[in-house]
């Protein structure tokens, strides 16, 4: 399977960067998967996991919170606000960016902040339920 | 002329103060270390930020529709100044330098008439500025409590920024702060936020990129985080210079207090065997009187 260069970048560091087979990206306007060849574009993200499949049949998930993506030539990068692999993740953390989301909900009355913040809520209660079992 | 023992004791408070500088001076070295990892690690986030908006940037005309964060509020009169210096002193000239090119640069503005608001980062360079402008500044951000400086830090004062441009509080901000060349070289730097500087990079392919939302929409989420990351990047580095600044600082000192121990270890010799061959004359003079 043809590969691609991939590197995602959070403000305190790089967590990824190398060639990859295929990218699922939480993209603003719905889950999109980057292959090989994709055409250049640019897209915000929402909260959510992207899944990095660098070997077929296995892939890493990473929770990323606002951010954005940009497929070019020379590959996809992405650039998180927040980035957090999922060997990271912890109940303490998952409640904190609850409690982050649910306040960002409070403090907007725009009706399409309101719904990226209920999706938010909404994809870190499930991530806390996988958590569990 | 001093006694021996007031010599003596002259040596070893100085010695103490030299056990003193030279510890800060290890310690400098260690969090010098740490902070140079965090700003290097934070930079190429912030450099692929500049690419992509320089990419999105160039290939918008400039109209009513650009957002503000871009464009500017068409006027120039309230200028904020956000000057960031650290929070401890004993590392130079560090906080002083930040704080005289941010004097400067706010008197040039208010001999020109303008409106001049101050925000400090850090206790040290309110201190300093606090003297002349105390009625400019309108808000100190305390980091002391902060020990590694996290992104949500930097998200913080630029909500804090942004909030203030969108209530229309000024018109331009620039930010201060000290940039790490080396160890003995900080260099202090004013760099204009707001509206955004955006270097087009002429390097932009043709290719036809797709966005999703659209450009302005997608310009307009990223202004923000941008000015974040310019926050973050200047919190980053200004904690590495001042690490290099206080290494050095502290280096000089030891250097000093070496020298100071010599000399005065010299003296103390040489009071003490001159008080030596003048008890020998006593006694000599004495014998032979006899």
């Amino acid at each position: 399977m043809a590969t691609f260069n991939f590197e995602l970048v959070s403000p305190e560091r790089v967590l990824f960067s190398g060639a990859v087979d295929a990218v699922v990206l939480p993209a603003s306007e719905g889950d999109m998967t980057v292959l090989a060849g994709h055409a250049p574009m640019m897209t915000t993200l929402k909260t959510g996991f992207l899944v990095v499949t660098s070997t077929p049949g296995n892939g890493t998930r990473v929770l990323v919170r606002g951010g954005f993506a940009d497929i070019s030539q020379n590959g996809l990068t992405v650039l998180a606000e927040r980035a957090l692999p999922a060997e990271e993740l912890t109940h303490e953390i998952l409640d904190k960016e609850i409690l982050q989301a649910e306040m960002a909900w409070d403090a907007t009355n725009d009706p399409i902040a309101r719904q990226a913040a209920e999706s938010a809520i909404a994809q870190l209660r499930e991530a806390k339920e996988a958590l569990t079992y | 002329m001093p006694s021996l023992k007031d010599l003596r004791n002259r040596i070893a408070s100085v010695k103490a103060t030299q056990k003193i500088t030279k510890a800060m001076q290890m310690v400098a070295a260690a969090k010098l270390r740490r902070a140079q990892t965090a700003a290097e690690a934070a930079r190429p986030y912030a450099e692929r930020m500049s690419v992509v908006l320089g990419n999105l940037a160039s290939g918008i005309t400039v109209g009513p529709e650009t957002p503000r964060l871009l464009a500017g509020t068409g006027a120039d009169q309230v200028h904020l100044l956000i000057v960031c210096t650290a929070e401890r002193g004993l590392c130079g000239a560090f906080n002083s330098s930040i704080a005289r090119l941010a004097r400067d640069h706010a008197n040039r503005l208010l001999a020109e008439g303008k409106t001049v608001k101050i925000i400090c980062v850090g206790k040290k360079g309110y201190d300093i500025l606090r003297r002349q402008f105390a009625q400019n500044i309108i808000e100190l951000i305390d980091l002391r409590s902060v020990r590694q400086i996290g992104f949500e830090n930097a998200d913080q004062i630029a909500q804090k920024i942004f909030s203030l441009f969108e209530a229309g509080e000024f018109d331009v901000a620039t930010l201060f702060y000290s940039r790490f060349r080396s160890v003995i070289a900080q260099i202090p730097t004013a760099q204009q936020i707001i509206p955004a500087q955006i270097e087009a990079t002429g390097t932009s392919s043709d290719a036809v990129y797709e966005y999703e939302p659209e450009e302005g929409e997608i310009l307009a989420t990223l202004l923000p985080r941008n000015l974040t990351v310019q926050i973050f990047r200047a919190l980053l580095e200004n904690a590495a210079s001042e690490q290099g600044a206080r290494m050095s600082a502290m280096d000089n000192a030891t250097r000093n207090a070496g020298e100071m121990i010599k000399k005065q270890t010299q003296t103390y010799n040489r009071s003490r065997q001159a008080m030596i061959t003048k008890e020998l004359i006593e006694i000599i003079s004495g014998a032979e009187a006899l």
